[in-house]
């Protein structure tokens, strides 16, 4: 890739982080949370996109980013009042520039009518209220030069002499170089002390008027004055250049461009003057004997503290009108202990992690061979295995989390899909969210954007009623969707809920009942109904808006999350909403399990499910109806689940007396017995996806290579727990070949 | 001898696009990416000539010039400043600061180098 | 049934043929990633008969598809003698469980032909062609359809 396509992509990968920025700034705001700092935060994050916009030429963008940065910049300088209407335009005009962004970088469709309207809105609102533009700050006052007399007799008795520089240099006007050919131009030059103060210097615009051509250049130190009075940093030279006619104005005035303030200039085209008789130059310039006044204080000052010299930008009081800004805040310099970060590339982190999952399972099987060898437990090689065992977890535990990252930038992508979905169906939303900085790994955090997107659609859509049938319903206009993320026993837990109207179960009933998913006179508890929208084949038709889309039913946002090993459940209030919880492994690459025996197949069963283990006494053991069993436990009946049947490895019942339960807990807190044959051991095992390279199987949450290299699978303990339930109406084993859990 | 370039914005993209301008015309860039960065980097080098931004978080170029020329051992540092076309009061405030030049955005590679010779022999 | 495309005709493709059932067939060799010896696979719950389980292929999880079963063959018993066929369809790899590797063979795209009219729904679904190599009948296999197309049907489809 060339440097100019390399650094185009480091631009669009910049503009999205400045678009987070900007949509985050401006919430903020619109939360009345905001500072100073975050509207110039707000304004450089358009600011810096226009500016790389135009260095590609991206027309389009460059001229709504200037509509957009111009009415910000009015904002920030407080000439425009911030009220409620303007953030919301400002929100809106983000998501607009976001648009452009991603269109001037893949073509995506973009809606140019909406752009211009917003274009247009934002115009407006920059011309129609702007308050009269703040008149400049007076000019510095040049100083009045200082006057000088003859000198005396000082303290310690020497009388100064005058001498004269004239007579070191012979006299008069020392003239360098040839005379260039008559008929060019003249340029006479006299710097004020002005110039020398911001750096510019006079030697060098000299060497770059000689680079043009001919020239020849008289320098006039008719003004430097005697060394007690010298200010060194006074201005005293003046020049005269004589240019040879081949060079044009243009190229001269370009070479003065940024002195022509400090300085007194005058290009004129006559014969040069004789080198001895410089003329006076015409403005009485303030004469260099003065001490000027540089531009930057002459006191030597350390490096200073950002936050006193960020105290001299700001011009200009706060008024009272900046409601949805907190008053007299100094902007604050970047928070103390900000951590360093550096960049580093997803494909290395991904390396890093495989390499790591290899070790774990080669320092497991290490450690198989190990007890196979019969080595002593106390050995010095057995402990070194256990000190390598340590070693490998923490380095894993490190590894895994580089790649862990907080669920924020999901969050905020949601914040726009309620904008606009609200928008879309007239409904008056707003977005809670807790958790934001709940760590997941980056991957799952990445694909859980469209199931995320899809239950907020549906949220708003179908779940809150209209602002009038809410205040009807007594509640409150205003519809509120919360997203939240917390961690839980080992797994990520988020939850999507709306304060709506709920499930409207007849509904889903009946829809259920017309597609043939249910028989007509089924019985089915709430929540069977509730998970009826689940199921692939059922999608309310008859509400299809543009919003949801076209059959993206809720089984495909189910298979998006069983596909990164988590589980989606609802739970629905006529009258009060519903709630999505999602519940997703917090990596997708380790686990710790217990490893058991079913059926002569080695399965593994996720550690953080298991309360219990214990060997079923005969007396506990209670048959429940014609296919169910029970196990008592400390005065309760937890059923029993026998895995090799659930997992169709085998259809004789398993004994129970000859197998070992393991009391796990599902994901709505009750409890199961699951029965296998017997347990080896507890190791932690490297996840491998089973969806790579075949498809979700019922009862599998993924497979794991064990010591012994083989394939082992791993359960998916809800899925199992829930399909027995279901089951348990039914006798009929055959029904148990279906992936919906 | 080779001139050394500093250059301070807080946009990643316009640092590139400077890097690559300057180390074509053979200049060596050191880069920082606000005013209080840019700050720091000086406090180990001493570059020829400082090109700066304006809109900067933490420090903007109008603090970090005040701040340049405030410093006996920067002061005669030349600087120029990178604005936008229609900013004609960022660029006299800039110059107020003590900017000694000023960069157009979006720049041109060949202005660029000779505003850049034009402040720095 | 798939068709050959008009541009192939000119062009040589390599292919690996094997035996299964008493009969041969034959795979694109651009599909084939590694061959190796049978070793026992680990039985995923509720899958089609002719999806024997899955192994480790140097640390992922390959499913191994026991190609006669899924032709309509009967299953195979599979001995160390087996061999397993590893390929890559659509950005994933499978196995195909087969009785042994017969040949490499290089040959004309105009040397298929149309697969013949008496040959079963099952079969035609697989089958891309036919080559007539020495007095031989080989069968070309498409990948595409060998594995399941989704959870669910891999419940259903007998």
């Amino acid at each position: 890739m060339d440097t100019m396509a390399a650094i185009k992509q480091t631009f669009f990968q910049e503009c999205e982080e400045q678009l987070a920025e900007l949509e985050n700034g401006l919430l903020a705001i619109e939360r009345q949370e905001g500072d100073l700092e975050t509207i110039n935060a707000v304004f450089r994050a358009v600011h810096s996109i226009k500016g790389g916009a135009g260095a590609f030429g991206l027309d389009d963008l460059v001229r709504f980013a200037h509509t957009f940065e111009t009415t910000l910049d009015l904002m920030r300088s407080n000439e425009l009042e911030i009220t409620p209407g303007l953030v919301k335009l400002m929100l809106r005009s983000a998501d607009g520039l976001a648009d452009l962004v991603r269109f001037s970088r893949d073509g995506a469709d973009l809606d140019r009518a909406r752009i211009a309207q917003l274009n247009g809105e934002l115009s407006r609102a920059a011309s129609g209220e702007a308050a009269a533009a703040h008149p400049e700050p007076a000019a510095q006052a040049e100083p009045e030069p200082a006057f000088e007399g003859e000198p005396t007799a000082d303290e310690n008795g020497f009388t100064p002499i005058r001498f004269s520089l004239d007579d070191l240099l012979g006299g008069g006007m020392p003239a360098f170089d040839e005379a260039p050919a008559a008929g060019g131009l003249t340029v006479r030059f006299k710097p004020k002390p002005e110039l020398y103060a911001k750096a510019n210097d006079a030697v060098v615009l000299l060497r770059e008027l000689r680079r043009l051509g001919e020239t020849r250049i008289a320098c006039d130190t008719s003004d430097v004055p005697l060394l007690t009075e010298l200010d060194p940093e006074g201005a005293y030279l003046s020049w005269s250049v004589d240019l040879d006619p081949a060079i044009e104005e243009s190229a001269v005035r370009e070479i003065f461009e940024f002195v022509v303030f400090d300085c007194d200039i005058d290009i004129a085209s006559q014969p040069a003057p004789a080198v001895e008789a410089l003329p006076e130059l015409p403005e009485p310039a303030p004469v260099a004997e003065a001490r000027p006044q540089p531009a930057a204080a002459p006191a030597p000052a350390p490096v200073v503290e950002a936050s006193n010299v960020v105290q001299l930008a700001p011009e200009r009081e706060m008024t009272p009108t900046e409601t949805l800004i907190k008053a007299g805040q100094t902007p604050q310099p970047a928070a103390a202990g900000q951590q360093t970060t550096i960049r580093v590339d997803l494909d290395r982190v991904d390396r890093l992690i495989d390499l790591v999952g290899e070790l774990v399972i080669n320092q497991s099987m290490l450690a198989q061979r190990v007890t196979e060898a019969g080595i002593a437990r106390l050995s010095e090689v057995a402990v070194g295995l256990d000190d390598l065992e340590h070693l490998t977890r923490e380095i894993q535990d490190s590894v895994m989390a580089i790649r862990a990252q907080p669920v924020r930038p999901i969050f905020q992508r949601m914040s726009r899909v309620v904008r606009e979905v609200a928008d879309m169906t007239g409904k008056s939303v707003r977005l809670v969210t807790e958790g934001e900085g709940c760590e997941v790994d980056k991957t799952v955090i990445e694909r859980l954007a469209d199931p995320l997107t899809h239950m907020i659609r549906n949220a708003i859509d179908h779940g809150l009623e209209k602002p009038e049938d809410r205040v009807a319903a007594g509640k409150p206009e205003q519809g509120i969707v919360r997203m939240t993320a917390a961690h839980r026993s080992g797994r990520v837990i988020i939850e999507v809920s709306d304060d709506g109207a709920g499930i409207n179960r007849a509904r889903v009933r009946e829809i259920a009942v017309k597609k043939g998913l249910v028989e007509a006179n089924a019985q089915l508890s709430d929540g069977e109904i509730d998970d009826l929208i689940f199921h692939p084949g059922f999608s309310t038709a008859n509400s299809i808006s543009d919003v949801s889309g076209r059959g993206v039913g809720m089984d495909v946002v189910k298979r998006s999350i069983q596909a990164l090993g988590g589980r989606i459940s609802i739970s629905s209030k006529p009258g009060r909403g519903t709630v999505f919880t999602l519940s997703l492994p917090l990596t997708l690459a380790v686990l710790d399990g217990m490893v058991v025996t079913v059926s002569g197949q080695t399965l593994v069963v996720p550690l953080t499910a298991i309360v219990e283990t214990l060997q079923p006494k005969k007396q506990d053991v209670h048959g429940l109806g014609d296919a169910s069993r029970v196990i008592a436990i400390r005065g309760s009946f937890i059923p029993l689940i026998d895995i090799g049947r659930e997992l169709g490895y085998r259809e004789e019942e398993a004994d129970p007396l000859n197998s070992v339960a393991i009391m796990v807990e599902s994901e709505n807190r009750s409890q199961s017995a699951l029965l296998v044959d017997g347990i080896i051991g507890q190791q932690q095992v490297v996840i491998k996806s089973l969806e790579t390279n075949y498809g979700h199987v019922f009862g599998v949450a993924a497979a794991t290579i064990l010591g012994d290299g083989r394939v082992a699978v791993i359960l998916d303990v809800d899925a199992v727990v829930a399909g027995s339930r279901a089951d348990a109406g039914r006798s009929d084993i055959s029904n148990r070949k279906r992936n919906a859990a | 001898m080779k001139k050394v370039i500093l250059t301070v914005d807080d946009s990643r993209t316009i640092r590139e696009m400077l890097r690559t301008a300057l180390s074509e015309a053979g200049m060596d860039v050191l880069q920082a990416e606000d005013g209080v960065h840019g700050l720091e980097v000086l406090q180990s080098s001493m570059p020829h000539v400082i090109v700066t931004d304006i809109n900067m978080p933490r420090l903007d170029g109008f603090g970090f010039i005040e701040a340049v020329r405030s410093n006996d051992q920067y002061r005669a540092i030349p600087i120029l400043v990178l604005t936008t076309e229609s900013m004609d009061e960022k660029k006299d405030r800039a110059r107020r600061a003590g900017a000694t030049g000023w960069i157009v955005k979006p720049f041109d590679p060949v202005k660029l180098v000779s505003a850049i010779n034009r402040v720095a022999a | 049934m798939m068709h050959v495309s008009e541009k192939d005709m000119s062009a040589n493709s390599e292919l690996i043929a094997f035996r299964l059932g008493g009969q041969e067939f034959c795979v694109d060799i651009m599909s084939v990633r590694d061959i190796r010896g049978w070793t026992q696979t680990t039985p995923l719950p509720h899958s089609p008969e002719y999806v024997k389980g899955v192994i480790n292929l140097r640390g992922s999880v390959l499913p191994v598809i026991d190609l006669a079963a899924r032709l309509g063959f009967k299953a195979t018993e599979p001995t160390a003698r087996h061999v397993i066929i590893v390929t890559q369809v659509n950005n994933q790899s499978v196995g195909l469980l087969v009785e042994a590797v017969s040949d490499i063979l290089t040959i004309n795209a105009g040397a298929i032909q149309p697969t013949p009219d008496v040959a079963s729904d099952l079969a035609r679904l697989f089958m891309r062609g036919v080559l007539a190599i020495e007095g031989r009948m080989i069968s070309l296999i498409s990948l595409d359809c060998v594995l399941p197309k989704s959870a669910e049907s891999a419940g259903t489809v007998h």
